[in-house]
This record gives C-alpha cells, sequence and structure tokens, in this order.
C-alpha cells in the first residue's frame, strides 16, 4: 500500500492516438469469428445471445466509425499524471462558473471515462442545461489503473482504498481543497474508500449503487433475529443473485485466465461485456437488434466502450480490479475499515440490480444527507440518462457547496 | 425430455477426417496470438500464467504434430449411432479374451474420449499389460453429446439422466446384456446416474470422483481428520477456483464465443480446472516435465480436438444442463439412490481425497474401496497402468462369467 505524498510531479497534456494499423487488425479479427452454435433457449439464461452478437458484428464491421473513440475523447480536455508509480488518464473539465464546486467522479465494470462523457456538459455547463450557474461542477474523470489509458498495475494491491488514495493525490494535485466525490459500481467501491479515508478537502460522496450492501447487510441478513420486511427480501435475493455471476466468480478468482478471452477475441470480449445485468443487456439488445436505443445506450456508445477495451488491450488489467476486490473484501472482515462519516448522498435508478431502500443506505453510511429514487435509468445512470444523472448530482450536493472550490 | 428408453439407429463405422484448411486457420490464428500482460503474481491465484501459456503456445505452433488427433483415434475402431436424436461418436474394442466383462467410460470436462486412450489396451489385452486373461474387458468409451466428434443436442434437457439411458441403450445396441460403467468428473454424473437408473444389464459402478459429495458435502461425516480435510478442500476449490463452473452452468454462450474463437483462450479456459491438473501442465509446458502421461502432446491433443471439432460452447453447456438452476433438471425430484454395488478408488491428487466413510454414507452397496499413491483429477489419463489394475480389482467379483 502507498502512503506517499508525492508532489511536484507534472500533469502532461494527453491526446488519443490509434493506428489505423490496430483497426484493420481489428476488424478482420471480427470478420474471421468463428461463431458458436445458436443457444438452446428463447432467451438471455445461457448468456448472451448469437443473434444478439451477430447483429453487434455486422454493424462493429459495416457501419461503426472507428474513429469515434478518438473524436469524443480528443474533444475533452485529457490529461495523464503519475500517481504513486502510475500513469493516471483522466478527463478535466471546469466550468466557466465562479464558484462551481469540484467533483471526482469513477466509472466501473465493463466501463470507462465513456460512461460519463455526456454528464460533462450539464455539470459543468448548467446554464444550458437546465440549471443555474449556481449548479456548476468542475468536473475530474479518471481512469482506473488498468482501464483505458491508464497504466495498469505491475504489481498487487491496487485495490478500491489504493485507488481512492491516488483519488484524493490527483484532486489536491489539481489544486482543489473542497470537493466532492461519485461512483456507481466499481465507482462506488472507490468512492466509498474515499469516504472512508475521508482525506482533506473531501466534503462529501454520492452513489448510484450501494457498494457497502454485500458486506454489512448480508451479515445482518444471517442474522435470524431480525425480520425483514417483503420488499426487504426480494431486494436480497437480488443482491444475492448479483454476486452469485460467472463474471464475478471468474474475474474475482482467475481474472489472467479469462484475460486471455478478453484479449484475443472481440467478440469473446463483446460477449463478456454485455453479459452484465438483465436490464442493461435487454436495453442493449434492443438497440442492436430493433435500432431502438434507451436514452444514451446507442449502438455506436455501446461500441465506443467496447472498442476502447480492444484498442488499449485491458481486458486482462480491468479482471484483476475484481480479484483485487476480492481480496480486499476477505481482509476486512478481519480488519473492517473506518465507517463513513463524511456526509453521504444515493439515487437509486430504478433499473439498476437492485433498489437499495433508504434504511440499507442508513444503516451503511449513517450521515445520509440526501436519498432519491430517479424516475428512470438503470446500472449505467450516467451513461444512459445524462440529463437526470446531472440532474441528481445537482440536487445531491446543494447542501455541501461553500464556495471555497477553488 | 425423454423419460422412455430411446432405440439406437444403424451403427456405421467412424474415422476421422480433419480438413487441412482447418489446420491452417488455427495455425493461423495461433501465430496472431494477442497476449495480456503477466499476471501479478507467482502462482496460479490470479489463473492460468502468462508462461505456462507462452510455453503451450510456442509448443503448439512450432513442434506440435497436428496430425496425431486423427493418427491416434483412426487406429482405434470407432463407429456413430444415433440415439434419441443426437448422433453419438463412440469407440469400441473388443478384447480377444473370452468372457470378457463389457465396461463403459465416460470422460468428463475439459475432457473426452482422448482422455481415456491409454488405457483400452491395459484393460483389453491385459496379458500384454502384467494382468491374466482373466481380467479382460470389452471396452466402450463414448464421446458425450456437445464433446468431440459426437453431435451437439439441438434441443434442452441433455442432463446427466439423459445421458446415463442414451448410454444403457448404446450397450443394449451393442448386444451386452450384462457390462458395468466407470467415470470420473462429468463421466462420474453420469456413471452414478446410470446407477441411479440401474437399467437391464448394468451390474455395477466405479468412480473416481463422489458425486454426492459435490452436490452436498455438508450431508457427509465431518468427525475424522481426514473427513475434515476433505471437506476443506472442497471449500477451497469452490471459493477460489470454481469461476469455469459457476460461468459454464448458468452463462455457457457467453464463454462459448470466446472458445469457438480463440484457440489460447480455449487452451487457458481448459488448463484452469483445478489446481494439482493446473501444475501438472504447467510442469509439463514450462519444464518439459510431465506427470505421467499427461505429456504435452496428450494435453495439446485434447486441447486440438476442442479446437477442431468446435465445441467450446456445446461441451460447456452440459454444465448448464447439469448443475444450472435454470435448466429443465434443475426442477425434477432427486433420483433414487444407487442399488447395485459400487466401486472407489480416491486419487490422491484429485480435489479433496475421498474418505471410505463418505463413500459408504453415499451408496448403499460399496463393493470395493482404494485410495491409490499418485494420480489426480484426470486419472485415467495421467495414470492409464494404475487406472487399469483400480478397474481389474474393482469389477472382480462382479464377473460371473456370463457376460456377452
Amino acid at each position: 500500500m502507498s502512503t506517499t505524498t508525492e508532489t511536484a510531479i507534472g500533469i502532461r497534456p494527453f491526446e488519443v492516438e490509434i493506428s489505423d494499423e490496430k483497426i484493420e487488425e481489428l476488424r478482420s479479427r471480427i470478420e474471421a469469428t468463428r461463431w458458436p452454435t445458436k443457444e438452446l433457449v428463447d432467451d438471455w439464461s445461457q448468456g448472451v445471445r448469437l443473434s444478439l452478437l451477430q447483429g453487434l458484428a455486422r454493424y462493429w464491421t459495416n457501419t461503426y466509425d472507428f474513429g469515434r473513440i478518438e473524436a469524443r475523447l480528443n474533444a475533452l480536455p485529457q490529461f495523464t499524471s503519475e500517481i504513486d508509480g502510475l500513469e493516471i488518464h483522466f478527463i478535466h473539465a471546469r466550468s466557466v462558473h465562479e464558484g462551481a464546486l469540484p467533483l471526482i467522479i469513477t466509472h466501473g465494470w465493463p466501463g470507462s471515462v465513456l460512461e460519463m462523457t455526456e454528464v460533462i456538459g450539464p455539470l459543468t455547463d448548467p446554464t444550458s442545461h437546465g440549471g443555474t450557474a449556481e449548479d456548476a461542477f468542475h468536473v475530474v474523470i479518471p481512469s482506473i489503473p488498468g482501464y483505458g489509458f491508464s497504466q495498469a498495475p505491475t504489481e498487487a494491491g491496487w485495490d478500491s482504498a489504493r485507488i481512492a488514495g491516488a483519488w484524493a493525490e490527483l484532486m489536491t494535485r489539481l489544486g482543489y481543497t473542497h470537493y466532492v466525490a461519485q461512483g456507481g459500481d466499481q465507482g462506488a467501491g472507490v468512492t466509498d474508500a474515499m469516504g472512508r479515508l475521508a482525506p482533506d478537502g473531501l466534503a462529501g460522496v454520492h452513489f448510484n449503487f450501494l457498494d457497502a450492501v454485500p458486506k454489512e447487510l448480508l451479515m445482518a441478513a444471517l442474522n435470524i433475529r431480525l425480520a425483514f420486511s417483503h420488499d426487504d427480501r426480494d431486494q436480497l435475493s437480488k443482491v444475492l443473485a448479483t454476486i452469485m455471476r460467472g463474471y464475478i466468480a471468474e474475474m474475482g478468482e482467475h481474472p489472467q485466465t479469462i484475460g486471455y478471452s478478453l484479449m484475443d477475441s472481440p467478440i469473446g470480449l463483446a460477449a463478456w461485456m454485455l453479459d452484465h445485468d438483465a436490464d442493461s443487456y435487454e436495453k442493449i439488445s434492443r438497440a442492436f437488434l430493433d435500432g431502438e436505443a434507451t436514452g444514451g445506450l446507442t449502438r455506436d456508445t455501446v461500441l465506443d466502450n467496447i472498442t476502447l477495451y480492444w484498442l488499449t488491450g485491458t481486458g486482462a488489467s480491468t479482471s484483476r480490479l475484481y480479484w483485487e476486490t476480492g481480496r480486499a473484501g476477505t481482509a476486512s472482515i478481519k480488519n473492517p475499515p473506518p465507517h463513513v462519516k463524511l456526509p453521504v448522498a444515493y439515487t437509486v435508478f430504478p433499473d439498476e440490480l437492485f433498489q437499495a431502500p433508504r434504511h440499507w443506505v442508513k444503516n451503511a453510511y449513517h450521515n445520509l444527507i440526501y436519498y432519491n429514487e430517479a424516475e428512470k435509468g438503470g446500472h449505467f445512470a450516467a451513461w444512459e440518462q445524462p440529463e437526470i444523472f446531472a440532474a441528481e448530482l445537482r440536487a445531491a450536493f446543494k447542501t455541501l457547496r461553500n464556495g471555497s472550490g477553488s | 425430455m425423454s423419460a422412455e428408453a430411446p432405440t439406437a439407429t444403424e451403427i456405421r463405422p467412424f474415422q476421422v477426417d480433419v480438413p487441412g484448411e482447418a489446420l491452417d486457420d488455427l495455425r493461423r490464428r495461433l501465430a496472431a496470438v494477442r497476449r495480456p500482460t503477466k499476471e501479478l503474481v507467482d502462482d496460479r491465484s490470479q489463473g492460468v500464467q502468462l508462461a505456462t501459456i507462452e510455453a503451450l503456445v510456442a509448443y503448439w505452433t512450432s513442434e506440435y504434430d497436428f496430425g496425431r488427433v486423427e493418427e491416434r483415434l483412426n487406429a482405434l475402431p470407432q463407429f456413430k449411432t444415433e440415439i434419441d436424436g443426437v448422433e453419438i461418436h463412440f469407440i469400441h474394442v473388443k478384447s480377444a479374451h473370452e468372457n470378457a466383462l463389457p465396461l463403459i467410460v465416460t470422460h468428463g470436462w475439459p475432457g473426452s474420449v482422448i482422455e481415456q486412450l491409454d488405457i483400452i489396451g491395459p484393460l483389453t489385452d491385459p496379458t500384454s499389460h502384467g494382468g491374466s486373461a482373466e481380467d479382460a474387458f470389452d471396452v466402450v468409451v463414448p464421446s458425450l453429446p456437445g464433446y468431440g466428434f459426437s453431435a451437439e443436442p439441438g434441443d434442452l434437457g441433455w442432463d446427466l439422466g439423459r445421458c446415463a439411458r442414451a448410454w444403457a441403450e448404446l450397450m443394449r445396441s451393442l448386444g451386452y446384456t450384462r457390462y458395468v460403467a466407470q467415470g470420473g468428473d462429468v463421466g462420474a454424473g453420469v456413471t452414478d446416474a446410470m446407477g441411479r437408473l440401474g437399467p437391464e444389464g448394468l451390474v455395477g459402478i466405479h468412480t473416481n470422483l463422489l458425486v454426492p459429495a459435490l452436490n452436498n458435502p455438508a450431508a457427509l461425516p465431518a468427525s475424522t481428520e481426514q473427513e475434515r480435510a476433505a471437506l476443506a478442500a472442497i471449500k477451497t476449490f469452490q471459493t477460489s477456483g470454481n469461476g469455469y463452473f459457476v460461468e459454464q452452468s448458468t452463462r455457457p454462450q457467453t464463454i462459448g464465443y470466446a472458445l469457438l474463437d480463440s484457440p489460447v483462450a480455449l487452451a487457458a479456459w481448459i488448463a484452469d480446472h483445478d489446481t494439482d491438473a493446473y501444475y501438472k501442465i504447467a510442469s509439463a509446458f514450462v519444464d518439459d516435465k510431465p506427470s505421467g502421461n499427461l505429456t504435452r502432446d496428450h494435453l495439446l491433443d485434447n486441447i486440438t480436438l476442442y479446437w477442431l471439432t468446435g465445441t467450446g460452447a456445446s461441451a460447456a453447456r452440459s454444465y448448464w444442463e447439469a448443475y444450472g438452476p435454470d435448466a429443465p433438471g434443475a426442477k425434477q425430484q432427486p433420483p433414487p439412490d444407487v442399488r447395485i454395488p459400487v466401486a472407489f478408488t480416491t486419487f490422491p491428487g484429485e480435489i479433496w481425497r475421498t474418505p471410505r466413510s463418505w463413500v459408504e454414507a453415499s451408496y448403499p452397496d460399496v463393493s470395493y474401496f482404494n485410495e491409490v499413491d499418485k494420480g489426480g483429477h484426470f486419472a485415467a489419463w495421467e495414470e492409464p497402468e494404475l487406472f487399469s489394475q483400480e478397474l481389474r480389482a474393482a469389477f472382480r467379483s462382479l464377473r460371473d462369467g456370463r457376460s456377452a
């Protein structure tokens, strides 16, 4: 673990550059895919369906513009900086409004900074997106080590806590002395760890996924004296179903093994990434097979994310985060991390894997200052519903603004 | 589901014929492998190590003889017959000795009939392998549906019980009226199911993996040190190395894409079975120090067979059928107890070392139990002579000279 207080290390501008050669290689691999036979069921109960992947492969090779990633990312101010031995890639978009609140947002798996790009406008420029100048944020969106254009760790130990430490250093390095943090999925784990670390300057956190559930509530679930309501039981079984997943078991136990698939077969990678949760699968399936996108989850943006994983060759290194999370989770049973004392805000999205009731969130985070159920959106809330997501962050952090953000 | 006994169609001879372009395509893919960075640990705890895969790919590309699968299989009498709607491939070697005992041996995952090739000689021709004529077997080694040269099921419901019914029909159609069955891994599941089905003619079974222990380890005795060690070994497997099991029994199609499209993905997935087998495989490729018969060539014969037959997804689906919560079989009543004699051999490198007490708690009529001093999960493959000796000893009391 690192307790570095590195200083005076440079922040360098960064631009994505992808060679035509790499794109040609990807295209030829997709075209040469050796397909399995069709699944034997009429739903997704055996995994990602052949018709969806064949539809995706067709769009990927025939219609998709491989220059999109470069264009989308290079339209934003990107930087890299070496923190704790790793070159970290991040987007840093400052608001023109004075007193904007600095905010660091962490993506998850199978996501990337591409999940978050459409919340940047509403957050940094609220007056153009139905908000007021008082709603403005300066936005920092880093790539988790081993993801996208951040360097992959070359040693074990890069768990959520170590990433949280790196993020605190990044915010300090950017000169922010009063800021907030946000995350869902693995980003919720990192943001939770930031809350427990409580670095100088961090004023509060917002989640759209309850990372704290598996540990604390599941322990409570084993306590037969606690009476659970019908709704609690329903949600708990959804939580359990979330954990008992092949991709979590495999990436948590043997990330290197699945890494060979994710590096060598673009269709193998696409299948693995689409097999996340039933709701996002349905939405992505409709986008490819019926041309009906749900919000920001369009064919193009789904392929941007998969193409980014392929071109950066990060299938194995992204999987290793689950191995780290698993190790850290086991260790925390013996040595629990400190409680989160900072203010916590929470938004429930109706199509998320489970809908954490307020009292679960309150149980995990005693200083709950905001809890709301959004009207739509699923696991990839920022990606699917950027306007709603941005509105939630404005409301969630309203009371934590004090005008001292740099 | 077909609860009624299926009927086999005509039995036809079969020869493997691998087209040259399939081999060229495999070579092209191997030459273009895109590797991940090295794992961050010095052991198997993050999965199949890069050094193992690099040595495997180097050997596969530069030294392995791609004609081996065809040659090894075509040296044996192979047949096909359609049972219950699926074309079944099998090896059938009759002993020259009279009164040989007919035996059906079922492979597992990530195996194939390749696992069993080197027990065929000792079993059918014992006098050339340190045994006597009274030890002889007629051997039937089928490929499970969706594996190797058997066809893939086109409908749901091919669980262990349905495979067991198909094997009973296969033995009947071969004219065997008195026979025994053997299996490890998934093959143990099929053999256990045959025991529960109790078809006419089946007089006993032998397994080298205790199926009831995997289904419900908590129901087994846990008072002795040996029993507690076996329980702990099952728990270790279930918490640190069964990602493949969860994935295949719930999402076989998802992992199937990589297994069909990338030979290196397939090799890694197959090499990642259990700790003991993994280190033996790593030692074969990295240090050229095979454990017994688990040589580089034999390991690649099996992986190459999966690749050339394109059965990564269909083999994975057999887990979905056998162990998945969404399979039709998951809603069925548990099958009855095994009423025929059961023989068991504990191999020391197996995922857990089955104590005699567990076998006795699992089966009412245990006719044979032995613990041998070497061999692991792929016992028949790794130690074919020892494995054959076990089968001779295990089934000795079930011979009566009346076999077909």
